[in-house]
């Protein structure tokens, strides 16, 4: 049974990279750098969808540190046990439960109005759907990934240490910036990249939110507040209408990358924690 | 002397206070995403709603029996190929720690548990679709295979925490090692897996991404695994980009049921661990 599933994981590395080998000997390495997404030309850069994905993933990354930092050191260091932290620890579990096509379809009915009227107040084009929201969205939703390992990580460092330190006189703030985040930093970090891994290939509600547009932006806020693509949601939304071999095969190109790039960074994140469970 | 111990005080204070707002804050967006979906969904949800099909645009009415027979067609489906799989690859795992087909399998259930939806969705799509056509039973495989993780990652942790003095007692009465396994083993973890599988069940009933090229969504009832069928996940995705008002209505009924269905299987996972006190 076993050997099943390696089988059918090698069966998925094989069959992307199969089906993209049209893609890849017609387009060569140029791919992932040229700017123009346009099918019915047969021209295909992947650049676009790119950007998109890495905006997306590490604003929501940069939102969601602050939360599941927090997370992690209340449950871990200031309030371990008791009702109050275990229904905290619940409801952060919860929200990874939820569906995330429940997400963007409340987001986009709930949070694109607001985000519209931001975007009137600092006067951007006010579309509401773009790369904005669809951060938003994502952040609340990979707190939860970076929240749970670092709350057990936290937990994990020995006492004595601690207790060392607060008998020189450290007030408690002094113990988790000087003992506990020291000690745990390279497992948070893995927590931050398993974090990460989700965002990137996050599908449903991204698709619903971003505004799927391949065009570049050229400037910043632009890129920032208006509709973008990710590699993802370009696949979700194309997928069926390519209608020629090269479009397809650029499309699952795509999906190739996605699938590189998780399972690198997935690998790394698991690694980390490995080695650090382990010592 | 007196100032800076002070001041030292104060900032322990003010980062915990910023500590507890920020962890407490993030329970807002979820609170707030339930309740509006409860009272989008509720007012939905009626006996008409469960048992009919949807109407065709611009008609109001019509309900999501057929998405919820697909989804309970296609979760069902999947799962009798999942469970068997992945509880016996979790035994394995937890029986034979160290060896080489261990070691990959291990490697194996990382990383698919990192591929993301849609690509799955997509090899489905090569080796299911493209020779048979679109139908229910490509979108359990695909299901499946995001289930599979889950399931073994589960079965693994709960029988390595069994102690070995269990095995060893069953091994020296002379039972052969098949039986040890399913009559000691198992039971033993029982708690563990099961709760694994609800686990990973109400993970992937909202999958919607690898149903897009699988099961592909239809309008119509239909119990012919063979052929296109709709499901929840689906059927809100359909609806929520549709510009009717009608359509948008049975996406929050639909994103209700789902809603409460999710949060069911994972109030019903807390209980058992907590009754077995499981760690997962």
């Amino acid at each position: 049974m076993s050997a099943i599933l390696i089988v059918s994981v090698v069966g998925i590395m094989i069959t992307l990279i199969i089906q993209s080998i049209p893609s890849i000997q017609s387009l060569g390495i140029k791919y992932l750098w040229g700017k123009v997404w346009d099918p019915v030309n047969n021209v295909y850069g992947a650049f676009p969808f790119l950007q998109g994905t890495l905006l997306t993933s590490f604003t929501a990354l940069i939102i969601s540190i602050p939360f599941s930092y927090a997370i992690a050191i209340y449950l871990g260091e200031y309030n371990t046990k008791g009702w109050l932290s275990n229904l905290l620890k619940n409801t952060v579990e919860l929200i990874a439960a939820v569906p995330s096509i429940i997400y963007g379809f409340w987001a986009l009915f709930v949070l694109v109005p607001i985000v519209r009227k931001f975007e009137v107040s600092i006067h951007v084009v006010p579309l509401g759907v773009g790369v904005f929201s669809a951060s938003l969205v994502l952040a609340v939703m990979i707190i939860p990934y970076a929240a749970a390992l670092g709350t057990s990580l936290i937990r994990m460092v020995p006492s004595p240490l601690k207790e060392g330190a607060y008998a020189l006189g450290a007030t408690r703030f002094e113990v988790i910036r000087s003992v506990v985040l020291p000690y745990t930093r390279s497992g948070l970090f893995a927590g931050i990249l398993l974090s990460l891994g989700r965002a990137l290939g996050e599908t449903m509600a991204v698709t619903v939110l971003i505004g799927n547009t391949s065009a570049l932006a050229h400037k910043f806020l632009e890129a920032f507040f208006g509709p973008g693509n990710t590699m993802a949601s370009v696949i979700a939304n194309e997928f069926q209408e390519a209608d020629h071999a090269m479009y397809l095969s650029a499309l699952i190109e795509l999906g190739l990358v996605l699938f590189f790039v998780t399972v690198i960074i997935n690998m790394i994140g698991k690694k980390i924690i490995t080695k650090y469970t382990n010592k | 002397m007196e100032g800076r111990i002070k001041l030292r005080n104060t900032k322990s204070i003010i980062f915990k206070a910023v500590v507890v707002f920020f962890a407490f804050v993030i329970t807002i967006p979820l609170i707030v995403v339930l309740l509006y979906i409860i009272k989008m969904g509720v007012m939905q949800v009626n006996w008409h709603f469960l048992t009919h099909v949807p109407t065709p645009e611009g008609e109001t009415g019509g309900g999501i029996a057929n998405a919820l027979v697909g989804s309970v067609f296609i979760v069902g489906m999947s799962s009798i190929v999942a469970i068997p799989v992945g509880i016996l690859a979790g035994i394995y795992l937890s029986e034979n720690p160290g060896t080489r087909l261990a070691y990959y399998t291990g490697l194996c259930v990382d990383i698919l548990q990192g591929v993301p939806s849609i690509v799955v969705g997509i090899v489905v799509y090569f080796w299911i679709v493209k020779p048979f056509g679109f139908s229910a039973i490509s979108g359990s495989i695909a299901l499946a295979i995001m289930m599979l993780p889950i399931v073994i990652r589960s079965t693994e942790q709960t029988l390595l925490l069994l102690p070995p003095s269990l095995k060893e007692a069953a091994l020296s009465l002379g039972v052969p090692y098949h039986r040890v396994i399913l009559k000691v083993i198992v039971p033993c973890g029982f708690a563990g897996i099961l709760s694994g599988i609800i686990l990973s069940i109400a993970r992937i009933i909202g999958e919607t991404a690898p149903l897009l090229f699988t099961a592909l969504g239809n309008t119509l009832f239909s119990t012919n695994v063979t052929k296109p069928m709709e499901s929840l996940p689906h059927v809100i995705y359909t609806y929520a980009i549709s510009p009717y008002d009608d359509q948008h209505d049975l996406a929050w009924g639909a994103s209700f049921i789902l809603l409460m269905f999710v949060l069911l299987l994972n109030i019903f996972t807390k209980l058992i661990t907590r009754k077995w006190n499981i760690q997962l």
